[in-house]
């Protein structure tokens, strides 16, 4: 895996733990904007970190292989869709 | 009764929305045709769809009564974690299951087990459990329905003719409409809900004197003041939660989904702004059930509080029939309605109700996901397309539609109230346990069909023990729970109020520890598919990411 891959992986696993916010866990205050529980406001701000991380992986790692391996095939490939009973030897 | 006449407007629009694509499609003879669109959606209505397909009843209604009763910790349990795992599913899973659509012209994803591990029957076994875990997720939408419009209506219009009307509509455009149809539907549904939803925010905001106002009133008040933390909720239920949104890339409608884009690109948009449209959707109608909980001139929000409250005495003389009445008494899944008549203006109201039914109606894809299945998993691979050719396998699936209609309507008739319960319960943790069936599909060379075979059979004991343990074991009151199996006083097991604990967790941790444990087992122990076949999937030279 490269440099960026290790550190988009290291990105992803770092989000999922950042959930578990038990720092904000008993707490209401501060009201973000007059009205915003804190822990409330943190998973709204959580929302918006998703999106910068999913922007990262489309931008550093998006996986074009997928993409050409599926336009270079003009017409379905032999083995698929799966073969019903009875017809399993002239499919394979 | 005009909001309700506005809803009914709203449903002729979304009907004929739905005839407009079966004519544009001419019929829609084909089959890759009614049921895929001809892959051929666009970016927008793409990402709009696969967005609308997701919010359902179970979000709008469900997460407004679930932060009702329980607070601010619905958005993180269930919108936060979505918008992190659903779109990374997608990146991960959706892009890939496209793309082996697109070469090998799958259009379910038990088409593409079989083909994966060669296998018939026990394909036949993924579609069983699939269908039975999506049955009730179509169930909650005609529930929704019912009172929806039962709410709007003031009562006029009943309950079971609500959920009647609703599920009528959405049979129909399905059964005209099937994909092209159901996501243009879906497009106009999301924008409309997106738009109507700041309306509500503002109205209500401003109705009510201001949110401060109101939250400063529920931290005044010890009853109400821990809803605006998650000091009732316990960091293991809150950490097992977070598996929930696996399920979404496993529930059948999403991955046949993923089939009908034009072109892999396509995904970029809806990976990028998914977590940004749960935002948009998910914060408003959370932080609406919350503050539901200061408005007490709301007399039927009143009478919720006070069955709540008397729930939460623990009374020792409340007969079961008596707690099952309050409880059905303190449900919030139509607060946000309550809180529309009472502070809206009536024909925003109106406007707002059909957002709503907009939401409540997304069960369009999972019937027609179900008819797909049915058609193509079922009919066709037991030689129904061959014998009566493609033009009947469209009617079939066409049939198929009316008959889960009215099965889904025959149920919720049935059905107590608690959407998010229900929901969460069932469908989601059912179909993150079978995850290990993608991963391993898409992932790993050596997993085999009998290792996917013990994934279907530990799902369908695991979701069948849990039902039966909640059927057995009635709900304890509020903030109480009650030990089914203690080990060295250690409680394994609990019946908690809103389901079932295994040490703290809920039980789809245990379930997804087990399914993924038995795909690795079974499969190193039984034979690997041909290697033709595994070379297919995992071709020697496979090139490696390019940036772009």
């Amino acid at each position: 895996m490269t440099r960026t891959g290790w550190l988009l992986t290291a990105a992803v696993a770092a989000l999922y733990f950042l959930h578990q916010d038990i720092w904000f866990w008993d707490q209401a205050r501060p009201l973000v904007f007059g009205f915003l529980p804190i822990g409330f406001f943190y998973h709204a701000v959580y929302s918006l970190a998703a999106a910068a991380l999913m922007w990262a992986l489309i931008r550093l790692a998006w996986p074009a292989h997928l993409e050409a391996e599926a336009e270079t095939a003009s017409a379905p490939e032999p083995g698929g869709p799966p073969a019903a009973p009875g017809e399993s030897e002239e499919r394979r | 009764m005009i909001p309700a006449l506005v809803v009914f407007a709203y449903l002729g629009v979304v009907l004929y929305i739905g005839i407009f694509a079966f004519r544009r499609a001419g019929g829609g003879e084909h089959a890759e045709s009614y049921f895929l669109a001809n892959r051929s959606l666009g970016q927008y209505v793409f990402l709009l769809s696969l967005f609308g397909t997701n919010m359902t009843a179970f979000t709008i209604l469900g997460s407004a009564g679930h932060a009702f009763s329980n607070g601010i910790v619905t958005y993180g349990l269930m919108a936060s974690s979505s918008a992190f795992l659903i779109p990374l599913t997608l990146y991960l899973f959706g892009t890939r299951v496209w793309s082996l659509g697109k070469r090998f012209g799958f259009m379910t994803p038990v088409q593409m087990y079989r083909d994966r591990w060669e296998c018939g029957h026990i394909g036949t076994a993924i579609f069983a459990v699939q269908a039975t875990l999506l049955v009730p997720y179509i169930v909650i939408a005609v529930m929704g329905g019912g009172t929806t419009l039962s709410a709007v209506s003031g009562g006029v219009v009943p309950y079971w003719f609500g959920g009647l009307v609703v599920a009528a509509v959405v049979m129909s455009y399905v059964f005209f409409g099937g994909m092209r149809g159901t996501a243009w539907v879906n497009t106009f549904q999301t924008v409309l809900f997106l738009v109507f939803g700041a309306a509500a925010i503002l109205f209500i905001g401003v109705s009510i004197g201001g949110f401060p106002q109101a939250m400063e009133r529920l931290l005044a008040n010890p009853e109400t003041a821990p809803l605006l933390t998650r000091e009732r909720v316990p960091p293991a239920f809150f950490f097992s939660y977070m598996l929930i949104p696996l399920s979404t890339i496993m529930f059948p409608h999403i991955s046949i989904f993923c089939l009908t884009a034009r072109r892999m690109g396509q995904f970029k948009k809806t990976i990028i702004f998914y977590p940004l449209c749960i935002l948009a959707i998910w914060l408003p109608c959370t932080f609406l059930g919350l503050t539901a909980n200061a408005m007490t001139d709301v007399p039927a929000i009143e009478s919720k509080l006070e069955a709540r409250a008397e729930l939460a005495a623990g009374r020792e003389d409340l007969s079961p029939a008596e707690a099952a009445g309050l409880q059905r008494e303190a449900a919030g899944d139509d607060v946000i309605i309550l809180m529309l008549e009472h502070y809206a203006p009536l024909w925003l109201a109106g406007l707002l109700g059909a957002g709503i039914m907009a939401a409540v109606m997304a069960s369009d894809s999972q019937i027609l996901a179900l008819s797909t299945m049915f058609t193509e998993d079922v009919f066709a691979y037991y030689g129904g397309a061959q014998r009566f050719g493609p033009a009947v396998q469209v009617q079939t699936g066409r049939l198929f539609v009316v008959l889960i209609a009215l099965v889904a309507y025959a149920i919720a008739l049935q059905a107590p109230p608690g959407i998010f319960g229900i929901a969460v319960q069932y469908a989601f943790s059912g179909f993150t346990t079978l995850m290990p069936l993608l991963v391993a599909a898409l992932f790993w060379r050596r997993s085999t069909k009998w290792g996917a075979l013990a994934v279907v059979l530990w799902t369908a004991a695991t979701m069948t023990a849990v039902a039966v343990l909640q059927a057995v074991v009635p709900a304890p009151a509020p903030g109480t729970v009650v030990p089914v199996w203690t080990l060295a006083g250690l409680d394994i097991v609990t019946r908690t109020p809103g389901g079932t604990a295994v040490l703290g967790y809920m039980p789809v941790l245990p379930m997804l520890i087990g399914s993924s444990l038995l795909m690795v087992v079974v499969s190193l122990l039984t034979p690997p598919p041909a290697a033709a076949t595994v070379a297919r999937y995992f071709p020697p030279t496979h090139p490696r990411r390019i940036p772009g």
